[in-house]
């Protein structure tokens, strides 16, 4: 079967700087896959390759087989169609209200009437427990919490087959990460979405994932089902999900203790 | 010589970028779909806003036009010499400049601005992974509001800045007002109102060109903001000034 979205041998250099040294990856259809790796990792390189922000140098970045990278922001418009993506502050747009925010695809895209796309907002809203009286309001009068939520709706309005969340609990509270955690959990099954997170946040692993995959220098050094992310021995992983400043993966300036191990259990 | 060599690398770079950045533009303003209702809030928020800046800085100068050119030339003759070399110099040069000037100021500032918060919060990536062409939906109504609007504008401070020269001339020279509005009418010609309104279109598509490219590229939070803006304002007056020097040269060399 076709992987939904398939990394093969993805390199991305900034100057002399290599960030992604040959990502490789399959997400199948349906499937909640996230991407953990620390800061610096090349997990937002790699998420922007994938959504066309980006270029990468080489390699194969496949959604639904067909070969993406550089392919013109044109030839791609049917892939962007099937895409959602929930940007780590929201990336709302300051000039419209939160309803023109929620259904922008579908009236620039569309050309949806206003009566509709404020149906469309208000359905959009209510899937991510929001009210009708935020339609009006400019983004910068939501709270943090709102605006992740409202990126949500957005991401959600046009029913994308594949969605793409960035450090969505960023910045957070406790409370309001495990809300965001089960709207999205909620909302992929009930599109039945594919979805990929990038996070360093181990709560949302284990609320969202299906799959984890650890990137780190740029490449995925283990990946594996939730289940054997708990069991698993791998040094790197280990150090990553208990948060321990000690192991292999470099720290502030930290050395190695181990190769990468990139076996994948 | 690294230096030199390396300035002339990053220029070259810089150049490079901005020719490709204009044939993007120009091409997604004459692909459809042009997104009209953007275009209109622009061209009041271009135009329309700067309207009391422009008629402002086209009243004061026609005036001080005036008494300098009452001082610095005859005194006995002077009252044919303000008219038309007032009228001249606001049409033909003032008017559009200075205005290009003042509008580079607000409007380039402005735009690099909003277009540099949408790129450093990541709403240019939203707006590409939403299907829309930032370049259709950002740049384009900007570059086509603000290209309409500055001749428009021109044309105003044509009319205030000759009305400027006129209040001084019968204020405080003491001027006959018909044979100085009748002298003006009759001295100008056609040529000197389109020549300045023509390089007016030029300054307004420099204008808001260069804060759309210094906004777009910007990047490192709040700081890379502030320099696109200082950037964008620097480069369009420049712009402004060598674009009116070549058309001067075009326009009045045959």
């Amino acid at each position: 079967m076709t992987a939904k979205i398939a990394l093969s041998d993805v390199h991305k250099s900034f100057g002399t700087k290599d960030v992604l040294c040959g990502v490789n990856l399959e997400v199948e259809k349906g499937q909640s896959v996230v991407v953990i790796g620390g800061s610096g990792s090349g997990k937002s390189v790699m998420l922007k390759s994938i959504l066309g922000l980006l270029t990468p140098d080489s390699g194969s970045i496949k959604i639904d087989g067909r070969e993406t990278v550089r392919l013109a922001r044109g030839g791609r418009a049917d892939i962007d169609h099937q895409i959602g993506m929930l940007f780590q502050n929201g990336a709302l747009f300051d000039s419209l209200p939160v309803w023109k925010n929620v259904a922008f695809c579908a009236i620039q895209n569309d050309g949806m009437g206003e009566a509709d796309a404020r149906d469309l907002a208000v359905d959009a809203l209510k899937q991510v427990e929001l009210g009708a009286e935020l339609l009006d309001l400019s983004p910068a009068s939501l709270s943090g919490g709102m605006h992740k939520r409202v990126g949500l709706a957005r991401a959600i309005a046009s029913k994308p087959e594949i969605i793409f969340f960035d450090e969505p609990t960023t910045g957070l509270d406790p409370i309001m990460t495990d809300v965001i955690n089960h709207l999205i959990r909620d909302c992929v099954q009930e599109l039945g979405a594919t979805t990929m997170t990038i996070t360093h946040d181990m709560t949302s692993v284990r609320a969202i994932a299906d799959k984890t995959a650890l990137l780190y220098k740029g490449e995925i050094i283990w990946q594996g089902t939730t289940d054997a992310l708990e069991a698993s021995d791998d040094p790197f992983l280990n150090q990553f999900i208990n948060g321990l400043p000690h192991g292999p993966i470099e720290v502030e300036g930290q050395q190695l203790d181990a190769a990468p191990n990139a076996e994948a259990d | 010589m690294a230096t030199i060599g390396a300035f002339f690398l990053a220029f070259s770079a810089q150049a490079g970028r901005l020719s490709v950045f204009v044939g993007q533009t120009l091409a997604s303003i004459l692909r459809p779909p042009i997104y009209f209702h953007i275009i209109g809030q622009q061209i009041i928020r271009i135009g329309y806003f700067s309207l009391p800046v422009v008629a402002l800085t086209s009243f004061f100068t026609g005036g001080a036009l005036a008494i300098q050119i009452y001082y610095g030339g005859n005194q006995f003759n002077s009252e044919a010499i303000v008219s038309s070399i007032v009228a001249l110099g606001i049409t033909r040069e003032l008017g559009p400049v200075l205005g290009g000037l003042m509008v580079a100021g607000r409007v380039s500032a402005a735009i690099a601005a909003e277009i540099g918060t949408m790129r450093v919060t990541e709403q240019i990536d939203a707006l590409t992974t939403l299907s829309t062409d930032p370049h259709k939906y950002l740049v384009a109504p900007r570059v086509i509001a603000a290209t309409l609007c500055m001749p428009v504008l021109a044309l105003v401070a044509d009319i205030i800045g000759i009305f400027g020269g006129f209040v001084v001339g019968t204020q405080s020279f003491g001027f006959n007002a018909a044979i100085y509005v009748q002298r003006t009418i009759n001295f100008l010609t056609i040529d000197d109102v389109t020549s300045g309104l023509i390089k007016a279109a030029v300054f307004g598509f420099i204008i808001a060109i260069m804060g759309c490219y210094n906004g777009y590229y910007s990047k490192g939070g709040a700081q890379g903001v502030g320099r696109a803006t200082t950037n964008a304002v620097v480069s369009a007056s420049i712009l402004i000034l060598a674009a009116n020097y070549l058309m001067t040269s075009l326009l009045f060399s045959s």
